[in-house]
C-alpha cells in the first residue's frame, strides 16, 4: 500500500534530521575547503609554474588517486589517533596533544584530502583556458595583478570551480565508509543509515525513502551548477 | 523476498504463545520448515560443500583433513556480520549454500524465514557429550526441533587497560561513567541494547527486566535512554574486532565491551589489558551450524557437522579463535594443545555458569508470558540508529 509514512518518519524524528543536516553541512564544508585550497594551487599550476614543474605537480595531484581509497583513509587514522603522528609531533615540540582522532573534525580533514584532486583538475582546466590577451588588456587598462585575478580570472574560472564542487559535494554526500572508519560517536551519514536499514533491519522501503534525500539535494545542486556554467567547463 | 520473510516472522510471532524453557529450547510458533523431515542416515558425500562462515571457522588446519577423509571439497564464503549471513542465505533463492555458522542474533530470523531446516541430532555422535545447555539452546531449538547443531560460544566481556584500572572493575558501570568520557568503546550492533538492559536489570530492579532480549516498551525506553546518555562518552562504536584492537593499542580508549578474541590478540601483542565478566553478568554469543532448506549437498553437510563436533576439531577451533567448545570432551584436547586453556575458556564450566551468560537471540514481539508487548528487532535497529546519531 502506498503511503508517505516513511517520509513522515524522516521528517519527524530529530535523529534523522540531524543526520541529514550533518551530511549536507559536511559536504558544503568540504567543498568550500577544497575550493579555497585548490584555487591558488591550480592558479600556480596553470599560470605561474614552468612546464617541468607543471608536470611534477600534475603527477603529485594524480598519483594518490592510484592508491586505494581505503589505504589513504587508514593512513589518516594512523596520523590522527591518540598515539599517532600528529600527537607525536605536537608533543615533540612541547604542545598538548590534539584529540581529533575519531571525531567530525577528523572526517572533515580526511574528506577534504581525499576529494581535493577532483577540485584541482577542473579548476586548473578552467584557469588554463583564460586567454593571456585578457590579462594583457587588463594590465593595459591599469589593473594590477591582484585586481586582474579578482575581476578577470576569477569570474572566468568560476565555472571550473563549480564543476569541481559537483564532485566534492556529491562524493562527500554519498560516502559512508569514511564515517565508519574515521568518525566517532555521532558521525553517522545518510549513507550509513541507508546501509543499516538495508543490511541489518531489512527495512528497504525506509532506506529507499532516505535515498531520495541525496538525490533531491543533488538535483537542486546540479540545477544551480548549470546556471553557473559548470557543464561548459567540464 | 526479504520484506515478505520479515512479515512472515511477525505474523507467525503474532499467533505464537508459550514460554521459554531451556530444556526444550524455545516454544514459539512452529517455523515454516518445522515439518520437513530431516535425514535419517548420512549417505555418501556429494563431493562439494558450500559454507557461509565467520572468518577462521573453516581454517585449512582442520578443513583439509576433512576433505581428505570425506572427499567433500569446501567452498567457504566468509561473512563479516550476522546480517550479511542472513542476506547471503537468501541470495539466489537460497539454493546456493549448504550451511551457515550463524550466531544467536541471526538464528531465529533464519528459522522463521524458512531459510534453514531441522537437523537430526542423532546423526551427530558427539552430540551426547555436548554441554547440556547447548543441546537445546533457545536460539536454535524450537519445541524440541533442532534447527542446527551448536558449535562454539563465548561471552561478551569487559575489556580494560590495566594501566588505567589497576584494580579489576567489578561492574559494567565503568562504560556508563562520565569519568571515562572519550575513552570508551562499545560494539556498533543493535544487540548492544541487551547489554544495557542486562545492566539495568541489576541496577534498576524496579523496571522488572527478566530477559534482556524480551523488553516491554518502558524497559526498552530505559535501556535506550541509558545508551543515549552514554553516547557523548563513547570514542567510537567498533564494527570489526580489529578496530577495537587498534583503538586499545593506540591508547584511544581504555575500557570497552569486547570478545575474548580481542583480549587474546592484544595480550599477544604485549598490550597491558585484561578482561572480566562483571557482577551483573554478561551477554554472550552461541554459534550454530545450520542447514539450508535447499542445501544442494546435505550429506556433505552432515559429514561436516559430525566432523566439527568431534572433541579434537572443537579444541583446535576454540584455541584458534579464542572461544569455547560445546563438546565437554574437548577439554582434554585443549589442555594438550595449550595447558590451562580449558579453565581459561570456561570449557569445563558447571551448568550454573550459564545462568550468568545471557546468550544472543533475535528479539521478537512475543514475550515470555505469551503477550505481544515485546519490542521486535527492527525497532531495536532503528533505535540504535537514533542512539549513535
Amino acid at each position: 500500500m502506498w503511503n508517505t509514512e516513511n517520509f513522515q518518519r524522516l521528517i519527524e524524528e530529530p535523529a534523522y534530521r540531524s543526520i541529514i543536516g550533518r551530511t549536507v553541512f559536511m559536504a558544503v564544508l568540504v567543498t568550500v575547503t577544497d575550493a579555497v585550497l585548490a584555487f591558488p594551487f591550480a592558479y600556480f599550476m596553470a599560470r605561474v609554474a614552468s612546464r617541468r614543474v607543471q608536470t611534477l605537480l600534475f603527477a603529485a595531484v594524480l598519483l594518490p588517486l592510484w592508491a586505494s581509497y581505503l589505504a589513504r583513509v587508514y593512513a589518516w587514522i594512523l596520523i590522527l589517533n591518540h598515539n599517532g603522528l600528529l600527537n607525536w609531533s605536537l608533543q615533540s615540540i612541547g604542545l598538548p596533544p590534539a584529540e581529533i582522532g575519531y571525531t567530525n573534525v577528523a572526517m572533515w580533514i580526511v574528506f577534504s584530502y581525499i576529494w581535493l584532486p577532483f577540485m584541482i583538475i577542473p579548476t586548473y582546466a578552467a584557469l588554463e583556458r583564460v586567454p593571456e590577451s585578457l590579462l594583457e588588456a587588463a594590465a593595459d587598462l591599469g589593473a594590477r595583478r591582484w585586481r586582474a585575478v579578482r575581476d578577470v580570472v576569477l569570474p572566468l574560472a568560476l565555472p571550473g570551480v563549480v564543476a569541481g564542487s559537483i564532485f566534492t559535494f556529491s562524493l562527500t554526500l554519498g560516502d559512508y565508509i569514511t564515517p565508519i572508519l574515521v568518525g566517532g560517536a555521532g558521525s553517522s551519514f545518510i549513507g550509513n543509515v541507508i546501509y543499516s536499514n538495508v543490511g541489518i533491519a531489512n527495512n528497504i522501503p525506509f532506506a529507499a525513502a532516505l535515498a531520495i534525500v541525496p538525490v533531491a539535494i543533488m538535483a537542486v545542486y546540479l540545477l544551480i551548477a548549470q546556471r553557473l556554467g559548470a557543464f561548459e567547463a567540464l | 523476498m526479504k520484506l515478505g520473510a520479515l512479515a512472515a516472522v511477525m505474523s507467525l510471532a503474532l499467533v505464537a504463545c508459550g514460554t521459554t524453557n531451556n530444556n526444550t529450547g524455545n516454544t514459539q510458533a512452529p517455523p515454516p520448515t518445522a515439518n520437513m523431515k530431516p535425514l535419517d542416515k548420512v549417505g555418501p558425500g556429494e563431493g562439494q560443500l558450500n559454507l557461509i562462515a565467520w572468518e577462521g571457522y573453516v581454517d585449512d588446519s582442520w578443513a583439509k583433513p576433512f576433505t581428505t577423509q570425506t572427499g567433500c571439497v569446501i567452498n567457504a564464503k566468509y561473512a563479516g556480520y550476522s546480517d550479511e549471513m542472513v542476506s547471503l542465505m537468501k541470495s539466489g533463492g537460497g539454493g546456493q549454500y549448504d550451511m551457515v555458522s550463524a550466531s544467536g542474533d541471526a538464528d531465529l530470523r533464519l528459522i522463521y524465514s524458512g531459510d534453514v531446516r531441522p537437523m537430526n541430532e542423532k546423526l551427530i555422535p558427539d552430540f551426547n557429550t555436548f554441554q547440556t545447555y547447548f543441546k537445546n539452546p533457545p536460539y536454535n531449538t524450537i519445541s524440541g526441533v533442532h534447527y542446527g547443531i551448536s558449535l562454539q560460544w563465548g561471552p561478551n566481556t569487559l575489556l580494560y587497560s590495566t594501566t588505567k584500572f589497576p584494580n579489576k572493575p567489578t561492574s559494567w558501570n565503568v562504560i556508563y561513567d562520565p569519568a571515562n568520557r572519550g575513552l570508551i568503546t562499545v560494539p556498533d550492533n543493535p544487540i548492544q541494547i541487551a547489554d544495557a538492559a542486562l545492566y539495568l536489570s541489576k541496577t534498576q530492579p524496579s523496571l522488572g527486566i527478566k530477559d534482556p532480549y524480551e523488553l516491554t516498551k518502558p524497559q526498552f525506553d530505559a535501556a535506550v535512554k541509558l545508551l543515549t546518555d552514554q553516547r557523548p562518552l563513547i570514542k567510537k562504536y567498533w564494527a570489526l574486532a580489529s578496530d577495537e584492537i587498534s583503538l586499545f593499542q593506540n591508547g584511544d580508549v581504555v575500557v570497552g565491551a569486547a570478545w575474548p578474541y580481542q583480549t587474546i590478540q592484544l595480550k599477544a601483542a604485549g598490550a597491558k589489558v585484561d578482561d572480566t565478566i562483571p557482577t551483573e553478568g554478561a551477554t554472550g554469543w552461541g554459534d550454530t551450524w545450520m542447514l539450508a532448506t535447499k542445501a544442494p549437498h546435505p550429506n556433505c553437510a552432515y559429514l561436516w557437522t559430525q566432523y566439527v563436533s568431534t572433541a579434537k576439531v572443537q579444541a583446535e577451533q576454540a584455541l584458534f579463535f579464542g572461544e569455547t567448545p560445546v563438546n565437554t570432551q574437548a577439554c582434554a584436547q585443549m589442555e594438550a594443545l595449550q595447558a590451562g586453556s580449558c579453565a581459561q575458556y570456561h570449557a569445563n564450566a558447571p551448568g550454573s555458569y550459564f545462568d550468568s551468560i545471557h546468550f544472543w537471540k533475535t528479539p521478537i514481539p512475543t514475550c515470555a508470558d505469551g503477550s505481544q508487548n515485546c519490542i521486535p528487532y527492527d525497532k531495536w535497529v532503528s533505535a540504535w540508529t537514533t542512539i549513535k546519531g
